[in-house]
């Protein structure tokens, strides 16, 4: 078990997946990274030697915005538009697509699941 | 694809010169506008411009935080209204016919 940066701990797998249970460290940003720190990326996280983990945990801080940091950040743009009431805010509002996407079908995983809509029978029958 | 660098962000050039008016002037009056797809410039916050919805200019207030949005963003073209549930009531009476 490791730690890196604050609460999580990959552990069994490949480093560049490992990385990855990092919000904000997806695929493409854990390889370049590691190619960066010149350290194998199917080395796996157990044998990491102290000084590469230390390195890792360096690069880390001073290159990404990460964790609640990052879900701070992109929560707080989401407020800003939708207190300027623009369109994109209102459709993060309603829970719809924001970027032009159809609704007339898809769009499940904005809306959710689906509800059924219309009317419904009068119970007194 | 986003907009080339060279040409920078776009906006109505009579827009922006009746904007830059007011400006001087110290004057302020809601200027209407079709063109939704000017973007917003530092210049015109505070003013007040009535952007047209397709239907009517809605007046909207510019604000600090809205700089780099297009007008048409604050002006929604479609109007968007539940569907409406004819009451139960209703319904009934017009069987007992």
């Amino acid at each position: 078990m490791v730690r890196i940066s604050g609460v999580d701990i990959p552990n069994d797998k490949h480093i560049c997946i490992a990385l990855t249970y990092i919000f904000g460290i997806g695929r493409s940003a854990a390889e370049a990274m590691l190619n960066k720190l010149n350290i194998d990326n199917s080395i796996k996280t157990k044998d990491l030697s102290e000084d590469e983990l230390v390195k890792i945990r360096e690069y880390i801080e001073n290159n990404y915005t990460i964790e609640g940091d990052l879900r701070r950040e992109v929560s707080q743009n989401v407020k800003r538009l939708i207190e300027i009431n623009s369109y994109r805010g209102i459709r993060h509002k309603r829970g719809l697509p924001v970027r032009g996407q159809r609704t007339h079908t898809n769009a499940r995983t904005r809306k959710g699941k689906r509800r059924s809509v219309g009317i419904k029978k009068s119970q007194s029958q | 694809m986003s907009r080339s660098l060279k040409k920078g962000p776009f906006v109505e050039e009579k827009l922006l010169k009746r904007i830059n008016k007011l400006n001087e002037s110290g004057e302020k009056k809601i200027i209407k506008t079709w063109s939704r797809s000017s973007n917003i410039f530092p210049e015109m916050v505070g003013h007040t411009i009535a952007v047209h919805d397709g239907r009517r200019h809605v007046p909207i207030f510019i604000s600090e935080s809205m700089v780099g949005h297009k007008l048409g963003e604050f002006a929604p073209s479609r109007s968007i209204r539940p569907h409406i549930y004819k009451g139960k009531s209703e319904r009934v009476a017009t069987v007992k016919k």
